[in-house]
């Protein structure tokens, strides 16, 4: 087999687990599923930032200091009731990003399979409607597909799209203060209820939060009863 | 994107008036171009850009109805990206037809399960619905005055060759240049290309390897001072610009659609990857219809240098280097299963014994390798003879570092998995190589690192050690070839006389 990232040839292990279970044999070789790294350990209670590695002022009991800051926040205060990130946003999950997103090799996808389902039924399960973050019409034609909608299709479970986006200049080019400052670009596409809905937000990074909590917030206001999130990274 | 097809010609959806049969392109069945219609107002910017390229409709930065009515005036034409075959897929842009690097998604551009190529994914993606787009008008080209400003002198290997390279390029033929390592490859084109350039002629020089084009430019640009050269690799400046001289990467090529009169292919069959298939697709692809193709190689593939025996395809060897002496041929030494030994932290005595008398001796050396796991575990156990022996393979962060150092004699030893470092000539060195058995160490592979000695003048001799637990068909080969070119050498008097 060749891996799927780096397109080496490798023998994928095979043990009496995979023969018994019928359990496919991971897509990538040892090498470059090593460079992934997983998170684990203490975590921001809502963000779920990792602990190990935070100066000590960027923490305050269970929540990192940017959580504290939207806490604080009237307009903000638990818009999100939970973030969980399955990797760390490191130097090669950020080349894969941009190899799989950027450069439009969709395929890369299925290096997440097993370990994004598995995250997910961690800390949610099938009564959660699966939302993905929309793009913009424009940014959809430019990629080809959206990388979010592409993760939520993993979990096998229906996926509702009542958001849609306009569009707007790159997210990467602004700072955090800018990103915080700029209105909504999410708006409800249709009138659909959300009364009583749980709901768990999918996106590829989670940088700051912003993204997610403008979504959650224009959910939560459509009547969902929580909305929460979970991402491929956590930057 | 989709196009509709309106009396023979293709309209994409969003200029279409009625769009509801609108399909990807490579699912459309169409004439191949439409005639030129003389008169037509164009735009030399949008042509220029395009000439001699086949580009994604991104790669265009020019508006969507100007690119369309240069279509239908026969300007332009739009082509598929990805046409299904017998077997699976083949990817118009690259020639991948290897079913493993193709996929599917469901694609927003044109709302179907679409089939792309993974092979060339870094240019960005071409998929069932992308059309590439193609020049179907050049301009007038420009042809140089004697354009060479290099007044070197050539040895009579070399000379022979430029003759028959300046020669096919006048009648467009095809040519091998068999040279030996160090035989001066470069300045064998030299008259040639000055001979296309006087004839208005488009160069290019093709290499996989992005060190070769670094290495060439600034050389070319010094013999061909007044001609506008551009060099072509990931990250270049120069990338969307077109001159009558290019050198360029095999991804680089790929953009390029008949345009060059002149193709040179340099390290064909270069270590450690035998001749990329995308490479040999590029380039014909690159190539005007009728053009000259000249292949530039030390180690010819063996099907290749039958064909030369035989007679069958028509080649120029320089058996010689341009310092007039021969070729250090290797000698092999058993060094029984070092595998093995390894595995207990060990190395073979005699390996040992090689590696220690040139410390004492201080002398450079290359240890090759077979593989980067091997690698780590022998230069664990020579840095306990020597702390400066170092380390260095193709991913190594600091690859740079550790061969400048090795330059700077910094580093007794380097031992090392790939010819990768093949550039790096030092004066004075011996090699060896360390499981010359294993598959990785073809033919042209073993030719390859054996030519990394002697290169100078003033040392024009060295070791060449290949220790092995089996004798091989390649080492065998190898050598075979080295001597033959010395006899050949011998024989046409290329060599001193002492």
């Amino acid at each position: 087999m060749n891996c799927l990232i780096c397109h080496a040839p490798y023998n994928p292990l095979a043990s009496w687990q995979h023969f018994l279970t019928l359990k496919n044999a991971d897509c990538l070789c040892v090498k470059c599923r090593g460079a992934f790294v997983k998170i684990d350990g203490e975590i921001c209670d809502i963000c779920g930032r990792p602990f190990a590695g935070l100066e000590r002022s960027h923490r305050q009991g269970k929540l990192c200091a940017d959580c504290v800051q939207w806490q604080k926040d009237d307009e903000w205060k638990d818009v999100l009731t939970k973030n969980r990130s399955v990797y760390m946003y490191n130097e090669f999950m950020k080349e894969v990003v941009a190899l799989w997103k950027f450069r439009g090799d969709y395929a890369i996808v299925q290096a997440f399979q097993d370990e994004f389902c598995r995250e997910f039924y961690r800390h949610f399960d099938n009564t959660f409607c699966i939302v993905p973050i929309p793009l913009s019409d424009e940014r959809l034609y430019e990629r080809g597909f959206n990388q979010a909608k592409a993760l939520a299709e993993l979990l096998a479970l229906p996926i509702y799209e009542p958001l849609c986006r306009r569009h707007l200049e790159k997210q990467s080019k602004k700072s955090r203060l800018e990103r915080l400052r700029t209105e909504n670009v999410f708006r409800l596409s249709e009138k659909t209820s959300l009364r009583g809905k749980h709901i768990v937000l999918i996106d590829d990074i989670y940088t700051t939060g912003t993204t997610l909590r403008h979504a959650a917030k224009v959910l939560l206001k459509a009547g969902a009863a929580s909305v929460s999130s979970i991402t491929l990274a956590r930057g | 994107m989709r196009f509709i097809v309106d009396k023979g010609r293709l309209i994409p959806e969003t200029l279409a008036k009625n769009d509801k049969d609108a399909k990807p392109i490579s699912h459309i069945d169409f004439p191949p171009s439409i005639q030129l219609t003389p008169g037509f107002h164009y735009s030399a910017e949008l042509l220029s850009f395009v000439e001699g390229r086949q580009l994604l409709l991104e790669e265009l930065p020019f508006p969507l109805d100007l690119i369309q009515a240069h279509y239908e005036h026969g300007y332009l034409s739009y082509e598929k990206g990805i046409v299904k075959t017998k077997h699976g897929w083949r990817c118009m842009r690259c020639g991948n037809e290897d079913g493993r690097f193709f996929a599917s998604f469901p694609c927003a551009r044109c709302h179907t399960v679409c089939t792309y190529c993974r092979k060339c994914i870094m240019m960005g993606r071409v998929s069932e619905c992308t059309p590439l787009v193609v020049s179907r008008f050049s301009f007038p080209q420009s042809r140089y005055l004697s354009p060479l400003s290099w007044n070197g002198t050539l040895s009579e290997g070399q000379q022979r060759a430029a003759d028959a390279v300046e020669n096919a390029i006048a009648q467009n033929g095809e040519l091998v240049i068999w040279a030996v390592c160090g035989a001066g490859k470069t300045e064998v084109l030299f008259q040639g290309i000055a001979r296309a350039l006087e004839m208005g002629k488009r160069v290019c020089i093709a290499t996989p390897r992005i060190d070769v084009v670094r290495e060439l430019a600034p050389r070319l640009k010094q013999a061909f001072a007044n001609v506008p050269l551009i060099a072509l690799y990931g990250g270049s400046e120069d990338r969307g610009k077109f001159a009558p001289l290019v050198i360029s990467t095999t991804h680089q090529l790929l953009r390029f659609y008949r345009a060059f009169d002149v193709m040179v292919i340099d390290e064909v069959d270069a270590f450690p990857y035998s001749v990329e298939p995308m490479l040999e697709y590029a380039a014909a692809k690159a190539r005007k219809e009728k053009s000259s193709l000249i292949y530039l190689t030390a180690t010819p593939h063996p099907a290749w240098q039958r064909e030369i025996r035989r007679g069958t395809r028509k080649a120029v060897t320089i058996p010689a280097r341009y310092h007039r002496f021969p070729l250090p041929v290797p000698s092999f030494e058993w060094c029984g299963n070092w595998r093995r030994q390894l595995k207990r932290g060990s190395l073979p005595r005699n390996v040992m014994a090689w590696v220690q008398s040139r410390i004492e001796t201080e002398k450079q050396a290359f240890l090759f390798v077979p593989h980067i796991d091997v690698l780590e575990k022998v230069v664990r156990i020579l840095k306990q003879l020597d702390e400066r022996i170092e380390g260095v393979h193709a991913e190594d962060p600091e690859r740079a570092e550790k061969v400048q150092a090795f330059r700077d004699g910094r580093i007794p030893l380097l031992v090392t998995t790939t010819i990768l470092e093949r550039g790096v000539t030092v004066p004075n060195i011996d090699v060896a190589v360390l499981g010359a058995e294993d598959d990785i160490f073809t033919e042209s592979a073993l030719v390859q690192i054996a030519g990394r000695v002697g290169r100078s003048a003033q040392y024009p001799d060295g070791d060449i050690r290949f220790f092995h637990y089996g004798k091989t068909k390649g080492m065998v080969a190898a050598k075979r070839q080295i001597e033959r070119m010395n006899k050949e050498a011998a024989e046409r008097g290329l060599l001193k006389t002492q």
